[in-house]
Order: structure tokens, then sequence, then C-alpha cells
């Protein structure tokens, strides 16, 4: 059996181990805000939080989590009140929106470590695919969340 | 409710998962002061109680349903539209939510919701009018109940903000005490709609709808779907698109945990499994035998020879006026150039799935489809049912581009559904995504242009060699005489007042489907119209903004969008050693859009663009928001096409299969995009999704001529040599 807590919930799992944790999101716990891409880690469409860091989930394999806290888009915040919720909101980020759960997390992982970032950080950091092409509105949501979050 | 009619919404909020999680099915999202909802599942085929009728619903608190009948892939129609209904309809904005109309109420009310397509730039287009007039009609209804109820004259009573008002004694009724009365009338005569001038909804920038779902997990694309009892699929179909599946040993498969059975399909194997993971992994160890026939010795350098080949011979005429064979060889200055580009891949970032469950007398379809209606009809086709016996529940589709106009996904999942009479869902890999697409078209042209001696446009003559996309879809009858409108979009309608001209059209398919792709056949003809342009204005000495201005007086719309272009592109201004502008401009599905690119160019040839500016001419715009994200997204879809953008053929199968090798745009490459509306208005109402698509390859090729003295001829630029000597003069 392999435990996992997320979202804050205690969850044991007798799958495969090498399962990754990109399905047992979705398949097993039902939290489907995680997305599946491309599933070689290239796209960032499944990003959650794994102990604290950004991690894609459709490379990670549950076998390697024993024990691991994980953040899905779901657990972000109870009502869409995290900082980069409220600046995809305000600067009407997503499109298709397919991608934005990963960008998301991606982007609320990066600004916990970098609370001022530069365009060049950003671009650095944030490597997750949107093919919408919303970058543009993208790279203003992340600074409208970091300013979200000095207020 | 009976067991025949299950709702949609009590397939998905039963759905509980099978280690006891919590299942999220319909999250009731707090509403947003100021805008507008959308359900979290957008798709109800029942009626909803106080329905106005097919289109609208009431609730006692004045909360206003308004059905969103085509597909909401990114492009924001579904924003868009209701803008227009609540335009008419006098309610409170922030009180109107949305859901998707039901393709098979549409079977059985003859047609009330008409086309449920988004495809062409068509949603917004095609039925903004219609949709002002679903609200005037709403509310003239609701008003003639309230002057029932207080037996006054129509004429006295006013709608405004959810109220309808008897103006002489201030009486006041809601829409939510009104809409059981308002539902039984039917009028005489259909109100009038607002004209543009009198528009206070339409024409502001208006927040997404469907923002608040896409950012907190809850928005339910057909890859999210779950169904009781339901199966998981996936599948390879033939690596050589029109082969069949000769012999598979299942055995491989069949012990594997959670696997229920291998089913060949004719061109195609799928493996059914309790996880889709399990069904993946069981995949994986199939070794099908395929029969590929001729098509299993082709390859890309075959193809590319046959098109070029095709230039040498004459086609079919496109257009042809005034007599390019004597002016162009007897013209002052003459050029010639070959362009080139290859296949592309549409790689939405969800790929296809579809979740079907097939019954005697009944079939579901969940899917995200930029055409329900047309889906349904297939799936009919398809299962012997009638119409009115498919349910497709369209999602939100995660990227559409034209891809999701097909139904392989939807027909496959039936098939396996019926093959194990239990719901499945079929969810194709990323690399099975990328080599049974349908694909954009690869294309060569062959152009000669004459100049006389002022340096003035007398001659061009065009010859294209491209794939039908018309016969890939099944609609060859649309080809007229060797013809078909994609293959030479943006080429024979050009509007260059120049006196000869000759476009010749060559179609020719290979064994690789084609499709619309964003933009279709200006995703190609823009890049070689505007850059051949490009190269006569240089050839002629002059600015190619002032070269295009002298051939466009009899269009103000182009020359709005150029003169817009210029004005805030810095256009004219010098740039320092290795870096240029570059513009372009097109037309298609009814709107004009130009570009002007600016790029830094190392001696090395290392590329970066580094600012896009938009003008879009539209006519009119309902949501000017989206018409700016549509315009930059395009920069981006357009870019990484320009950039990366190639699928190659080996032994006839293709050979890119993810991200790794068909790459993308990311952050770090998006430039810097600034939209522009110049809006003219009148008539025309022109489409947005797909047109900025068109003249960022172009655009960014010119600078590159501009920075270097280089001109690309063909895509994608990551396979160019860009490198250059930097001289003072450049």
């Amino acid at each position: 059996m392999i435990s996992l807590t997320v979202n804050g919930k205690s969850y044991q799992f007798d799958l495969e181990p090498e399962t990754p944790l990109l399905w047992v999101l979705r398949d097993e716990i039902g939290l489907t805000g995680t997305k599946y891409g491309c599933g070689i880690a290239e796209c960032g469409a499944c990003t959650v939080e794994i102990d604290g860091r950004a991690m894609r989930s459709c490379s990670a394999p549950i076998g390697a989590l024993d024990g691991a806290h994980v953040v899905t888009i779901e657990g972000l915040s109870p009502d869409a009140s995290h900082p980069v919720q409220k600046a995809w909101i305000e600067e009407d980020v997503p499109q298709c929106g397919y991608c934005q759960s990963g960008q998301i997390m991606a982007v609320a992982a990066f600004l916990k470590n970098n609370p001022n970032p530069t365009d060049d950080e950003i671009n650095a950091n944030i490597t997750n695919i949107c093919r919408c092409g919303t970058y543009e509105r993208l790279r203003r949501g992340i600074h409208r969340a970091a300013a979200l979050m000095k207020a | 409710m009976d067991g025949n009619r299950l709702s949609r919404r009590q397939f998905l909020v039963t759905g509980v998962t099978v280690s006891g999680g919590l299942a999220v099915g319909i999250s009731a999202l707090p509403r947003l002061a100021g805008a507008a909802t959308v359900s979290a599942t957008p798709w109800d085929d029942d009626a909803a109680a106080n329905e106005l009728d097919a289109w609208i619903a009431i609730e006692p608190d004045d909360s206003v349903l308004v059905r969103y009948q085509r597909a909401e892939m990114g492009q924001g129609s579904m924003t868009a539209l209701i803008m227009c209904v609540a335009e008419e309809l006098q309610c409170d904005w922030s009180k109107v939510r949305t859901e998707y109309a039901s393709p098979n109420r549409n079977i059985r009310e003859h047609n009330v919701y008409g086309n449920q397509g988004s495809g062409g730039s068509r949603t917004v287009r095609e039925s903004h009018f219609l949709m002002q007039r679903i609200g005037a009609n709403a509310r003239e209804r609701l008003i003639q109940a309230a002057a029932a109820r207080w037996q006054v004259p129509t004429g006295e009573c006013a709608a405004a903000n959810s109220v309808v008002t008897h103006q002489p004694s201030g009486k006041q009724l809601r829409f939510g005490e009104l809409v059981g009365d308002a539902a039984k009338l039917k009028l005489n005569q259909e109100p009038a709609i607002k004209e543009p001038p009198q528009y206070t909804l339409i024409g502001q920038p208006t927040k997404r709808v469907d923002v608040p779902l896409k950012v907190n997990g809850t928005a339910i694309f057909g890859i999210d779907v779950r169904v009781p009892g339901m199966l998981y699929a996936a599948i390879q179909a033939c690596p050589v698109p029109g082969g069949k599946l000769r012999a598979v040993d299942k055995a491989p498969a069949l012990g594997a945990r959670g696997v229920v059975k291998v089913v060949p399909l004719p061109n195609a194997v799928a493996v059914i499994a309790d996880r889709y993971w399990r069904a993946k992994q069981a995949l994986a160890k199939l070794q099908p035998e395929w029969d590929v026939g001729n098509a299993g010795q082709t390859d890309s350098a075959q193809f590319n020879q046959q098109y070029r080949g095709l230039l040498d011979r004459p086609g079919a005429v496109a257009r042809n006026q005034g007599d390019v064979d004597r002016v162009i060889p007897g013209a002052a200055k003459r050029l010639e150039a070959e362009y080139e580009v290859p296949l592309l891949a549409h790689a939405t970032m969800e790929p296809l799935n579809a979740t079907a469950s097939w019954r005697p007398d009944r079939l579901d379809l969940w899917v995200g489809t930029q055409a329900a209606d047309r889906t349904l009809h297939d799936m009919a086709r398809l299962t012997g049912l009638k119409p009115e016996q498919v349910y497709v529940h369209n999602a939100f589709l995660g990227g559409g581009f034209g891809r999701r106009h097909g139904v392989d996904e939807g027909m496959q999942a039936a098939l396996l559904s019926k093959a194990v009479g239990k719901p499945v869902k079929l969810i194709w890999s990323r690399e099975e995504d990328m080599r049974q697409d349908r694909y954009r078209p690869q294309a060569a042209i062959r152009f000669a242009a004459g100049l006389d001696g002022d340096g003035k446009p007398i001659g061009l003559s065009a010859r294209v060699a491209v794939a039908s996309i018309f016969r890939d879809m099944g609609r060859a009858e649309l080809i007229k005489h060797g013809v078909e409108p994609p293959a030479v979009e943006g080429l024979a309608n050009n509007p260059y007042a120049i006196a000869n001209q000759r476009v010749e059209c060559h179609l020719y398919n290979t064994h690789i489907p084609v499709w619309p792709w964003r933009s279709v056949g200006s995703s190609q003809n823009a890049f070689f119209i505007e850059s051949f342009i490009d190269e006569m204005a240089h050839a002629a000495g002059s600015d190619p903004v002032t070269f295009r201005r002298a051939l466009l007086g009899h269009r103000p719309d182009w020359i709005k969008v150029l003169d817009t272009l210029a004005a805030n592109s810095n256009w004219g201004a010098p740039m320092p050693a290795g870096k240029g502008r570059g513009l372009a401009i097109h037309e298609c599905f009814g709107s004009v859009v130009g570009a002007v690119a600016e790029v830094d160019v190392s001696p090395q040839g290392r590329l970066k663009v580094e600012r896009v500016v938009y003008a879009t001419d539209c006519g009119h715009a309902v949501n000017p928001l989206t018409i700016e994200e549509q315009m930059e997204g395009a920069t981006v879809f357009g870019l990484t096409a320009a950039l990366y953008g190639k699928i190659t053929v080996k032994n006839g199968a293709v050979e890119q299969g993810n991200f790794d090798s068909y790459q993308m745009v990311r952050l770090v490459e998006a430039p810097r995009t600034e939209v522009h509306l110049a809006l003219t208005g009148g008539k025309k109402w022109g489409g947005v999704g797909e047109p900025g698509t068109a003249p960022i390859a172009p655009a960014v090729a010119n600078a590159i001529f501009a920075a270097t003295g280089k001109r690309i001829r063909r895509l994608p630029l990551v396979d160019q040599d860009l490198s250059y000597q930097r001289t003072a003069s450049l």
C-alpha cells in the first residue's frame, strides 16, 4: 500500500508503483483539474505541488511518493482566492484553459521563492506550454499575483 | 425520470470514484460580482425549470440561463454570444449564466438552435443577430406578460435590469415573476433589434464567463467526464494512414492487471482496462501487424519532389485577368521565386478523447467537439440508431484549431463501448494524437512578377500545389474545375491592383490526411504572397507600406489597417544593426488583419522575435477583450509554426510524436504583443479566431530580410541558416 496526502486528505492505494501520480489523482481520487498533456514532462499541464515543490505528475511514479504531501489545483484555495487565481481572473488569462491548472500551480510555487520576479526569472522558470498562446497575459498575471501577495 | 431519459447531470454527479475519494462532478462556484457565469458541466438535455423557450430560462430570483449553441474551445464565443442576448433582454449581466444547448433537443425541436458548429471563425459573425433576436423576442414577451397582468397597453411598459416597469404608474414586476406567463405567449411580429450605435453591452471589453472555472480545476473538458461503471481504453491505429490491421496477438496484454479486453478494429487495436494507465501500458506490449500497401514506401523527400514537380505544369485556373504571359516577360524588371511549407499538426493541449455508452436503444457520447450537431449525425450513421436516439454531450474543448471537427475518436469510443457492453472512455496518447492527426497540408508555390520602369507592378502570377482539404473532409463536390477555395485563399482573391494576374492550382493528395488548421489556406498563402509582395517592394526600391498602399486605393479597410500598423509600430524609424521590422497584411474569414514584427538576428543566425504589433478590422467588435486575446494567441500559434512547425513522413508514417520532437513556443520566446482595432463598421462582421494567425509568418520573414538581407522562402525557420555578415549597410 502506498500512502499519500492530497489536499490535506489521506489516501492509501494498492496500485502498481510505476503508476504516475497524474492518473492516481485523476482516475482514483477524481481530481480532474490536473491534466494529461504529453506524458513525458514536456508540457507541464499536469503540474502539482509535491512536498512544496512544483512537479510534473505525469512523470512521478507513486512508488517513489510514499508519504508525500500533494497539492493540486483543487487544493490551492477553497474558493479561488489564491493570489495567482485572482490575478488570472483579473487579467482574463485562460483561453481554452486546459493548460492553466498546470500554469497556475507552477506559478504559485515559483512565486513562493521569488516574490519579486523579473521577466528574465519568469522566462527561465515558467516553461509550461500553452497552445492557445496566452503568454502575454500570463506574464502580466504573474506580476499581478506577485503584487497581490504583497498587498 | 425514466431510464431512457437519464440526464447528463445525473451521470456526472453520481460518478463515484473507485477508491472512495471525493467525486468532483459539479461544484457550485461562488458567483463573481459583476460577471456572468457558466455551469462547470455545461450540458443538459432536459428542459430546465422556468423555461421561456429552448434558449432562455429565468429563475424566480431573476437569474437567467442562456444556452450557447456552438463550441467553446478558447476562442471566447460563449461569452460573446450570450452578451448579444443580454444586450436585448435588458437583464442584469451579473445574473446571466450559460450552458451548452443540446444537439439532441435541436433534432427533437426542429433545428431550434440552428448550426451548432464552431469553425471558419464563424460562431459570432454568423449568430450575433440571431442571438439579439432571441433576446429581443424574450424581452417583448416578458413586457407583454406584465402588461396583461396590469391590464395596461404594452407600449406603456419597458424592461430594464431584469424588471418590467409600467411607466405611468411606476408599478414593477421582476422577470422571475413573469416567466411562466411569458412562456405561453407568441409574438405576432418580431421586435426590431438594436443597431450598433445603440449597443450598451456589445462592444464593451467583457471578461470571459468561463475563466472562473478554468482557474480552479472545475471546468470539465471531454477528458474529465466520468460515467458510472465506465472502463478506460488506449488505442493505436495503423501508423501509416489508410493502412489496416492484419493481425495482433492479444496474449501479451491479456494477462496484465486490470485488462478487460483487447479489441481489434479494422485499422486499429485497442486495450480496454479498469484504469487508463493499465490500458496504455498493456497496449504498449502488443505488436500489431499492419497492411500498409504502397503508402509504406513513401517519405517526405518524395512528397517534396512531387509538389515541386507540379509547379512545372500548368494548373487549374483560379484567377485570370489581363495577359501575364505577355506582360511579365516584357517587363522592365522581372522576379521569380518558389516558396514551400511543410505539413503541420494541430497538437491541441487536450489530446483527442471521447467517452461513449452504446446501449441497444441509445448512444451517449461525451466529447469536446467543434460540431456537436454533425457529430450526432455521424454517430447515428455509425450505430444505425435514429438521430433522436443519439445524445452528444459537448464539453469544454482543450483547444480545437480545426482538429475537433472530426469524429475519429468518437467513432472508436462507440465501437469499444459496444465491444464490452459498458461505457468506455477512450484517450489518445499524445503520440497517437500527433501521428493520427489530420494535418495542415504541405504546399509549394511559384511566383513570377513584372514591374515597369517606375517600379510599378504590372503582372503577378502564382502557381500553387497543395492537397485538397475538401476531398479529405468528404466534401469533394465543393471542388470546382480543379480548384477549392482553401487552396487559393488570399491568392485568387488578393486585392492588390495589379492589372495582369493569374493564379493556378494543383490539388494533389498523398495518403496523409489533411484538414482545416487555424486560418486554413491562409496559414500558408499569407506567408507566400505577403513575402513575395515584400520582394516586389524591395525590387521596386519602395517602402513595403508605401508599395502596398499604392495598390490598395480601392480598399479603405486595408488602408486603415496599414495606417494603424504604421502609426503604432515606429514604422520607418531606423533600427540598430541586426534588428529589423517586417509587415504583412491579409484578409480571411471576413476580417483584415495586419502585423508588424520586430526581430533581432545575431550574425550567427540566432533569431529572437521581440515585438508584434497587430491591427485588426473585423468590422464591429462584440467583445474587444476577446479580439485582443485572440490576436495575442494567434501570434504564438503562428510563430510556433513559423519557427518550428514541421511534420515529416518516413516509411509512410509520421515521425514526430510528442513535444520533444514537435516544439512549441514557450513563454521565453513569446514576443510582446500589442493589438489595435482598426474597425470600419458598416456591413462588415468578420471573424477573429483564425485571421490573426495568417500574417505572423510573413511579418517575421520580412523582418528577417530587413535585418539580414536574407529572404526566407521555406519554413520552418529553425531549418534555415539565418547567419549573415553584418555590414554597415544593414
